[in-house]
């Protein structure tokens, strides 16, 4: 299912360690996502896979190790930075513009693709009507591929919190990323939501190509949509591998039954 | 019975008695309203695009106006003095960001609030340095002449500063609801960490909105300053903006407009025709018992968001 590898990785981690204060949340973990992959970090609680997001994404800043994206140096980019790379995620806690509506929401993901000055946008007029109009089209063309034309005009508050989360990521694929980081996107979900969501990440994948990253606590959900998967334990990454290697690796199944470690 | 009718009809009586002193009153209290909702702005613009209450509003528009006033008496030309203090306000917002809010993002509202108190001393103190701390008499050359149309008598700065202070508004408005810059802050004050995530540069962001916060503040110090006098009881007119805010409600820019009108016109009515029976100086407390009472009732304010609280 993995394409054939461009000349480099589009993601590369090279033996990054993040520690805050005595707690070390992640120890030398290197991995690598190649373009147009679907890899899925998983790992128990406390695994440190959000932090590898955090890191990836610009909000942590390594202790030491490096962070390639597209063949460069990004490991100081700050997070608005990283997100003009052309990487986008979500959060674990869904962090939307509750005060704003959906469409609103979806909308400020396009903020970095949109140009021109204040006068013409407040104005409303030529180039800027134009502009807006056409930021809108594309929106729109999210909102009908996620399903969630019913809640356009709804405040994000008011929505559910499996809806919240979709929202989220309509949110991320306006801003047309190369790379999608989704921090946990089936948690706290019912089966049937996380049913939805998993076919709403395999279509994101095949329709716009988008190489996905994504942390999940659950292992199962992950199994069936990912190219590739990492294991986390601990700070350290314990296994690599496709889907069913990784199933098999003893270390994997100790990590997840809790065997002690020595 | 005679406590009643003095309480509720015999103001009336006067009112209709007299309607064209009542438009005097009203007209007087609107351009007061509107005054305080210059500063309320102030305080409306940084709140809402940082979850902030700015404490140092009020001491910036003494700022801005010391300033002015200090420029000019030093002999430069009004116009040249007034892009100097704009230049001088933005470069306050720079500073801020840099030394203020940066040090601090991501932490509590309450730790940012007390990092304001500070500023606020830290302003008032530099401000007294620099320019001295007499009453200095500001004229930006906007005469504080009255003049009678169909036989009410109006005040050509009040009415000046009414048309301002409605352009202001409008202007900031549009900038909030229509630009790409206004939609950023709306986000920004939503969730740093999401707008962050999607690529708005905090730093810039504080940046504009401290500017504009300072040019309100600049706009705020002339109407006043050209009014009493530019003084460091100046910086007080903050505490009279902050029932308007609570009227209005924190995140709204109409509600600070319509606050500052109930306010104004609330305020010059009661001193009116219901001083005299208390003895006066209604005017004080008028502002602050409505404000008492929103906060019982209607908690945002008129146009606030609504507090939805999850359980």
């Amino acid at each position: 299912m993995t394409d054939a590898p461009a000349a480099r990785p589009l993601l590369e981690v090279d033996g990054i360690s993040v520690a805050f204060g005595a707690v070390q949340a992640l120890q030398r973990v290197s991995m690598e996502v190649g373009r147009g992959e679907i890899v899925a970090i998983i790992g128990p609680n406390g695994a440190g896979k959000t932090s590898l997001i955090n890191v990836v994404s610009g909000f942590y800043h390594p202790y030491e190790g490096r962070i390639l994206f597209d063949g460069q140096n990004r490991t100081d980019f700050k997070p608005y930075d990283v997100a003009a790379l052309g990487i986008a995620r979500t959060f674990q806690n869904v962090a939307l513009f509750k005060g704003m509506t959906v469409l609103d929401n979806i909308m400020t993901g396009r903020l970095l693709k949109m140009r021109g000055s204040f006068v013409l946008d407040a104005l409303y007029v030529g180039p800027a009507k134009r502009q807006e109009l056409a930021h809108r089209a594309f929106v729109e063309k999210i909102i009908d591929f996620l399903e969630i034309q019913a809640i356009r005009k709804t405040l994000a508050a008011r929505l559910p919190y499996g809806l919240q989360k979709r929202v989220e990521l309509a949110r991320a694929l306006a801003a047309e990323p190369d790379l999608l980081l989704l921090d946990e996107p089936m948690a706290g979900m019912n089966i049937e939501e996380k049913e939805d969501m998993c076919r709403f990440i395999l279509d994101v994948h095949d329709e716009f190509g988008t190489t996905i990253a994504l942390v999940e606590h659950d292992m199962s959900v992950v199994m069936d949509i990912s190219d590739r998967v990492v294991v986390l334990d601990y700070g350290r990454k314990i296994a690599e591998g496709t889907p069913d290697e990784v199933r098999k690796d003893p270390a994997v199944i100790d990590a997840y039954l809790g065997v002690p470690h020595e | 019975m005679g406590i009643l009718h003095a309480v509720l009809v015999a103001p009336f009586v006067d009112i209709a008695s007299n309607p064209r002193f009542l438009a005097e009153v009203l007209i007087g209290g609107v351009a007061a309203g509107l005054m305080y909702s210059l500063v309320a702005l102030g305080f409306v613009l940084i709140f809402k695009a940082s979850g902030v209450f700015n404490f140092a509003q009020g001491v910036m528009v003494l700022f801005a106006a010391l300033n002015l006033v200090g420029l000019i008496d030093l002999g430069v030309p009004v116009l040249a003095a007034l892009v100097l203090t704009m230049a001088i306000m933005v470069a306050l917002a720079f500073a801020i960001e840099r030394v203020v809010l940066r040090p601090l993002v991501n932490q509590e509202h309450i730790i940012l609030f007390m990092a304001t108190i500070g500023l606020n001393f830290f302003l008032e103190g530099f401000g007294e340095m620099v320019w001295g701390a007499n009453v200095k008499k500001l004229d930006v050359g906007i005469p504080d002449r009255s003049f009678l149309v169909s036989g009410i008598q109006m005040n050509q700065l009040e009415l000046i500063a009414a048309v301002t202070a409605g352009i202001l508004v409008a202007v900031l408005a549009v900038f909030f609801q229509r630009t790409r810059i206004g939609r950023a802050l709306r986000a920004v004050a939503d969730d740093h960490e999401a707008a962050l995530s999607i690529g708005i540069p905090l730093k810039t962001i504080w940046v504009v909105v401290w500017s504009v916060a300072g040019l309100v503040a600049i706009v705020a110090g002339i109407m006043w300053g050209a009014k009493s006098g530019v003084q460091f009881s100046l910086s007080l007119i903050a505490l009279k903006s902050l029932p308007v805010l609570i009227l209005g409600g924190f995140t709204s820019i109409p509600g600070a407009i319509v606050g500052g009108l109930i306010i104004g016109v609330g305020e010059k009515i009661g001193e009116v025709y219901w001083g005299p029976l208390v003895g006066g100086a209604i005017e004080n407390w008028f502002a602050y018992v409505v404000a008492l009472a929103f906060l019982v009732f209607r908690p945002q304010g008129l146009f606030g968001e609504r507090i939805i609280e999850r359980v």
